[in-house]
């Protein structure tokens, strides 16, 4: 589903080159959930960001079912991200003004369908939000917060979820529960690539692997 | 979820943004419509104003020629008693007459008790050439006025020529290069310069005044005049000329009467003058409009582009705040697919609203202020209906006008709205 050959990523700063990526490869295959975990500034958003079609990488390939997202124009990785890719934030990015039912709905703006109002009350009412819909943000507790970012990213039923810390913020309680959704996602035959530095990641992932230093450990 | 109730659901969440962006709109707009109608009410009343001191002309002057043919009942009138046998046609070709009269009539007439007539002027005029000037000129004799004994002493109303001294008309003394006290000869006679009147575009500016008993000798017409002039006769309606020639007529047997200018030519100058000067005041005032309208007109050029152009500035200057608050909106709406042609037509449609909505008001608040103003300042409300005016086009073209300035001023938030990178917002975290 997704594969990273030799990615690596350098950024020109003001003190020069900084690496965030450094040759890294790996794969994520349907029905797995492939957990990185690292040290806070070790280039885990950095390469989340780059599998997502949102950062070009500086050197090395990424392929995402079977397409190179970087050798497509930005309106069709857009489209490609709206079709196949689901993000997950450790700030949920939610919109400030629009209530957890529009936040959900607004996924599909970028993929525009007739059922997309049905689809959002089946994962409203899955992911237990349903006398939450009519508010907003700074109306939801953390754990809401969060479970409505996560029914915003599988709306459009993507291939792949990719989620950026999605813990970070949560209890053990809500902790659990997101990780429970992203199971029975994987359970369902999507794929999840998660980077975190949450040790808890670890009993839910299919698969673990490293990050240090940019750098993808053995 | 479309991109339009997105865009309304932003607007109410940011509403003291738009709120800002649509009154600098109204500003922008309202400026321009104002001015206009500001300056077609203006057309509007200074045809109001014309038509009304048109009127009053009219009206004045219809009074004053009432007034005037009243004034000339009581005022009287002129009359000039010439000898009997004096053929009219002659006097009327030459303005003056052939045959003469003794100048004893004038005192016959003055002491008979005649109550119609308040001057008598006696005269003796002739054509000659002037032998040391070698030119014709017209020589009058004239004796001052001859009181009339059964009347009150009046002022006289012409100044007689002192013996001995001569009064020249503008022609004769402007060719002759003569001043007032210089001395001249005529027909062998020396004679002081009295007056030099100023010239009067008739037969007067080649006319010499000189004491009549002088004139008499110097024409061999010794008690001899050919003309008596009556003025102010006293007697009203139109039936005076025949009553006053009836009374001459029975003290003077040997002479006619005959009237000097008529009434109804002094009554057509009375009225051709208070004309004149209406239509001068109207000119004066048309001219007057006319500045002030360029004045306004002047001042509109200069501060309607200017507010414009701050309204435009203030305008882009929200919109980048409003591009800078919804940073991470934009990166999570591109990270989630959305992409660059629905985050242009999401801002541009936003401006398009901001410039539609405050030229829509713009245009009401124009109009409304346009009137209030000149309202104010002239103290006559002009309605819109009175105004001749595209009022549909106008409020087309400031709606039209409107949106496209707030699309150009917000262009330059937009392009960067479109142009965030969403990897910078996400990365923040």
């Amino acid at each position: 589903m997704l594969k990273f050959k030799s990615v690596s990523k350098w950024f020109n700063g003001a003190e020069g080159k900084v690496t965030a990526l450094k040759d890294v490869s790996f794969s994520v295959q349907p029905g797995e959930l492939l957990a990185i975990r690292g040290p806070s500034g070790c280039g885990k958003t950095t390469l989340l960001l780059a599998a997502g079609g949102l950062l070009r990488p500086s050197e090395g390939r990424i392929s995402l079912d079977g397409q190179d997202p970087y050798a497509l124009s930005p309106e069709q990785r857009s489209k490609l991200r709206a079709r196949m890719i689901g993000f997950v934030f450790q700030q949920f990015h939610l919109i400030p003004y629009l209530t957890v039912r529009q936040n959900i709905l607004a996924a599909s703006l970028a993929l525009p369908e007739e059922k997309a109002s049905t689809q959002a009350e089946e994962i409203i009412h899955h992911f237990g939000l349903d006398d939450r819909i009519n508010h907003v943000p700074a109306q939801l507790s953390t754990g809401e917060r969060q479970r409505t970012a996560l029914a915003r990213a599988v709306l459009n039923r993507p291939k792949i979820i990719l989620a950026d810390e999605p813990t970070g913020n949560l209890d053990e309680d809500n902790a659990r529960t997101v990780f429970g959704y992203l199971s029975d996602y994987v359970n369902d035959g999507g794929c999840v690539l998660l980077v975190t530095h949450d040790d808890r990641a670890a009993a839910h992932a299919t698969r673990t692997l490293q990050m240090r230093q940019a750098q993808l450990a053995d | 979820m479309t991109i339009w109730s997105l865009l309304i659901r932003e607007i109410l969440h940011r509403k003291l943004n738009f709120a800002l962006a649509v009154l600098t709109v109204i500003v922008a707009s309202g400026s321009l419509i104002g001015s206009i109608a500001l300056l077609k009410i203006h057309d509007v009343r200074t045809d109001q104003i014309l038509e009304q001191k048109e009127a009053e002309l009219r009206q004045s002057t219809a009074k004053l020629n009432d007034e005037t043919r009243k004034a000339m009942l009581k005022l009287g009138f002129n009359v000039v008693i010439l000898p009997k046998d004096q053929n009219l046609s002659d006097w009327y070709a030459e303005d003056y007459a052939s045959k003469y009269m003794p100048e004893e009539y004038v005192h016959q007439l003055a002491d008979s008790g005649i109550v119609t007539v308040r001057h008598f002027l006696p005269s003796l005029q002739q054509k000659i050439e002037w032998p040391e000037q070698k030119r014709k000129i017209i020589l009058v004799g004239a004796r001052g006025e001859v009181p009339n004994l059964h009347k009150n002493p009046v002022k006289p109303m012409v100044q007689p020529v002192p013996p001995g001294t001569i009064s020249l008309g503008h022609e004769l003394h402007r060719s002759m290069d003569i001043k007032v006290g210089d001395k001249v000869a005529l027909m062998g006679k020396e004679f002081t310069v009295h007056a030099c009147h100023k010239e009067r575009g008739n037969k007067d500016d080649i006319t010499a005044w000189i004491y009549l008993a002088e004139a008499q000798e110097l024409l061999d017409k010794p008690d001899q005049i050919n003309a008596i002039l009556a003025l102010e006769c006293l007697c009203a309606g139109d039936e005076a000329l025949p009553l006053i020639r009836k009374e001459i007529a029975a003290i003077l047997p040997g002479t006619q009467v005959i009237e000097r200018g008529s009434r109804k030519l002094a009554r057509a100058e009375a009225r051709t003058k208070v004309a004149e000067q209406g239509r001068m005041l109207i000119e004066k005032e048309k001219r007057d409009r006319q500045e002030l309208r360029s004045e306004r007109e002047h001042l509109a050029s200069i501060l309607t582009p200017v507010v414009v152009t701050a309204c435009a500035v203030w305008i882009a200057v929200l919109g980048l705040t409003n591009v800078r608050a919804r940073r991470e909106e934009i990166g999570i709406l591109r990270a989630i697919g959305v992409g660059t042609r629905h985050i242009l037509v999401m801002f541009l449609s936003r401006h398009v609203l901001v410039g539609a909505l405050g030229g829509a008001i713009g245009f009401a608040a124009g109009v409304w202020s346009a009137v209030y103003f000149s309202a104010a300042r002239e103290g006559t409300r002009i309605g819109i209906a009175d105004i001749n005016l595209s009022w549909f086009g106008l409020l087309v073209l400031s709606v039209v006008g409107a949106a496209a300035l707030a699309v150009i001023a917000g262009w330059i938030p937009t392009m960067i709205a479109t142009r965030q990178d969403p990897a910078d917002v996400l990365r923040e975290e």
